[in-house]
């Protein structure tokens, strides 16, 4: 007790600097780097595997970060919607508001050589990736400084540099390629893991279990997690899966139920699945998680699940609130510091939309281009590949 | 697979069983079980697991025991392996290799004698590549594994126990580049895979009755050559398409109507397109033989267009 006051007084005296009263005071959010434990909110359900222990390691400034950037994923989303309403971005959007924990405990747990790849609720693992907000938006409104030079649109986000896969449209599709990506990884021995991302309405799909068989089989270092928000666009889970028990769906793959909006968990989880597949072969992650969107933008969320509901989940599990009352308690920051942050947030995403919509839309050129490598189905080549004997129209 | 560490092959029994068709024969022993993978019978995910390997840098050839199982592949073929270049503005490239045996064979069935460039034809950013005699299915193959776009490469049940002579040396053919089998003055015959073999055969009535057809093997059904076929039309102003897709919607149906857009002012006659015709490939042998164009017909088709 007396440990902690005083490490709660020294905390608070490192971070006040000297400055003259007159001066407006800097913000005074905790960055240090002493070890805190903290326990998750609800224990791991294990299948077939040893859970990890629900006691988690953090310190101040992982939590402030992990508050900034679930405050940015969320400023994002919303921003999203609101240029959706106004008819800057059209066709599909699917946002991943309330469901931020996942995107950065995971992105906490891993290196950027690890790969990550997922469907198409994909904003926030790109912005988790190290992808820019500018470059989002951009692609978002179709523009030509867009991460896809606008080509791909919301459901196709990719960043190489950071082994972030995409960006996927087709249900379950992505389940195989991150296999793939994984035997890659395993084929060049880099020691390295891929996160297979998919939702509860996947998890039904053939595609999933064959890849699961064969991951299993040649031991590929793949954690397949899935992102059960209880709805695959109208339909609640128990009205789609005879077993909505995910992690338990890979019967002879080990699997871990982890409270998706608990930041701290999902970090937790993550580590533990990486360390597991690296020398066993695969892994299923099934994250409790929520999202307070409707499926994409044309689906008011509300036919097949109550308000009351939607309400209960942010006022008892919302992510972001977690760790602001994690942040409270422990004295890391005041609460005057945190609403001053997010309003700084407001501002850098309100910025990164102005420089979005300055860019121009894409070149009519841009339509033929990457259609292939070399762009060669348009033009056909001697034999030597370098002389260009006919253009096709 | 020697000079390159990152080229495999993943296919249903293509490791210890040597391939359905042997073409693998002998590299599992030689290249190991990773690199030469026995995979289960999922179609449609490990031709997704080809995509995303060749995604993270490797250079996969897919096998497909008979092409006609690649349908359940189609996703992927299409949505993951054609579009992705496009979709992430050319950060990701698919360089994947998808072959197997298709086309009509002795007796197989419907459902194992699928010709299936008709159905890929749309796909944008896939190449296809058709293969038929020992020389060119070597090169082109080579060609196939060192492009950087994914490629489809078309092989033929019927054809795999052909004997040539082929060079000891390397050799790498180009993948759109069409074969100049026979050059002639009369009127030029397009065709590919086995077809080319019912062509040479119909060729050997037809110069005996006097005809001199310039027959091309278009080896390349996307993009097609248009520079080698075009000089051809420029020079015989007829042509034949012998095909064994089916007619409708097929090579030959796309194949007429890019020379009709590019080479109409050349043509003296209307092209002729012999196709297989739109029905389920039947058992009966003569029923079978009667769905694919022969060489008794090719000939009269010639005799009509040089009228």
């Amino acid at each position: 007790m007396a440990a902690a006051a005083l490490r709660r007084c020294l905390t608070r005296r490192q971070s006040i600097p000297r400055v003259s009263p007159l001066l407006p005071l800097t913000r005074l959010i905790s960055d240090s780097t002493d070890p805190i434990t903290i326990e998750t909110s609800l224990p791991f359900k294990p299948h077939l595997i040893d859970p990890p222990s629900r006691s988690t390691t953090t310190t101040a400034a992982e939590l402030a970060s992990f508050f900034r950037t679930m405050l940015l994923m969320r400023r994002f989303e919303i921003a999203a919607d609101s240029l959706y309403k106004s008819k800057l971005i059209r066709g599909f959007c699917h946002l991943y508001d309330g469901q931020e924990a996942v995107a950065v405990g995971m992105e906490s747990s891993l290196t950027r050589r690890d790969a990550i790849i997922t469907a198409y609720r994909d904003h926030c693992l790109y912005l988790a990736r190290g992808g820019d907000p500018v470059s989002a938006f951009a692609e978002l409104m179709g523009r030509k400084a867009g991460c896809a030079r606008g080509k791909g649109g919301s459901m196709h986000f990719y960043k190489r540099d950071a082994n972030f896969f995409g960006g996927h449209g087709i249900v379950g599709a992505q389940v195989p390629l991150g296999c793939g990506v994984a035997f890659a990884q395993r084929y060049r021995k880099e020691g390295t893991v891929t996160f297979d991302l998919y939702g509860d309405g996947a998890a039904n799909q053939g595609q999933l279990f064959e890849a699961l068989n064969m991951a299993a089989l040649w031991k590929l270092p793949v954690v397949l997690v899935c992102e059960n928000n209880h709805y695959g666009m109208g339909t609640a889970e128990w009205k789609a899966s005879k077993s909505p028990a995910y992690y338990k769906r890979g019967d002879y793959v080990p699997g871990l139920k982890v409270d998706g909006m608990d930041v701290l968990a999902v970090k937790q989880a993550c580590k533990f699945a990486k360390d597991h597949v690296l020398a066993n072969g695969p892994i299923i992650l099934e994250m409790d998680t929520y999202r307070y969107h409707g499926h994409s933008m044309s689906d008011p969320g509300s036919t097949y699940r109550t308000r009351d509901e939607i309400a209960g989940i942010r006022q008892e599990r919302d992510p972001i609130e977690r760790v602001r009352k994690l942040l409270l308690a422990h004295d890391f920051a005041t609460a005057q510091e945190l609403k001053d942050l997010e309003k700084e947030i407001r501002k850098e995403v309100d910025a990164a939309i102005a420089k979005a919509k300055e860019s121009p839309m894409p070149d009519p050129s841009e339509l033929f281009t990457n259609v292939y490598v070399n762009d060669c189905g348009l033009e056909s080549f001697g034999v030597d590949r370098k002389v260009v004997r006919t253009v096709l129209p | 697979m020697k000079l390159d560490p990152t080229v495999c092959v993943l296919g249903e029994d293509v490791g210890h069983y040597g391939g359905s068709y042997k073409v693998t024969k002998g590299l599992a022993e030689m290249f190991g079980d990773l690199r030469v993978l026995d995979t289960p019978i999922a179609e449609n995910s490990f031709t997704g697991m080809g995509v995303g390997a060749a995604m993270k840098g490797l250079r996969p050839v897919v096998e497909g025991m008979n092409m006609g199982f690649l349908l359940l592949a189609y996703n992927q073929i299409s949505n993951n392996c054609g579009m992705l270049h496009y979709t992430s503005g050319g950060q990701f490239k698919v360089p994947l290799v998808i072959r197997g045996p298709g086309g009509v064979g002795r007796q197989l069935g419907a459902e194992h004698s699928q010709r299936l460039e008709s159905y890929f034809q749309s796909i944008p950013g896939l190449q296809m590549v058709a293969c038929s005699t020992p020389y060119n299915a070597k090169g082109l193959m080579k060609a196939a594994i060192r492009s950087e776009n994914p490629v489809v490469l078309f092989e033929h049940v019927l054809l795999y126990n052909l004997k040539e002579k082929i060079p000891n040396e390397e050799y790498v053919l180009c993948l759109e580049e069409a074969e100049m089998v026979r050059p002639g003055e009369h009127v030029t015959i397009l065709t590919y895979s086995r077809m080319r073999y019912h062509v040479l055969q119909a060729e050997k009535t037809l110069v005996n009755k006097g005809y001199d057809p310039e027959i091309i093997d278009i080896r390349s059904l996307k993009p097609f050559d248009l520079h080698t076929i075009g000089n051809s039309i420029k020079k015989t102003h007829r042509v034949l398409i012998v095909e064994e897709c089916m007619r409708t919607g097929g090579i030959g149906a796309s194949l007429r109507s890019a020379i009709i857009d590019n080479f109409w002012d050349y043509l003296d006659a209307p092209i002729m397109c012999l196709s297989s015709q739109d029905v389920p490939t039947p058992y009966a042998g003569t029923l079978e033989d009667a769905t694919v164009a022969q060489p008794a017909q090719i000939v009269a088709a010639v005799e009509q267009i040089c009228q």
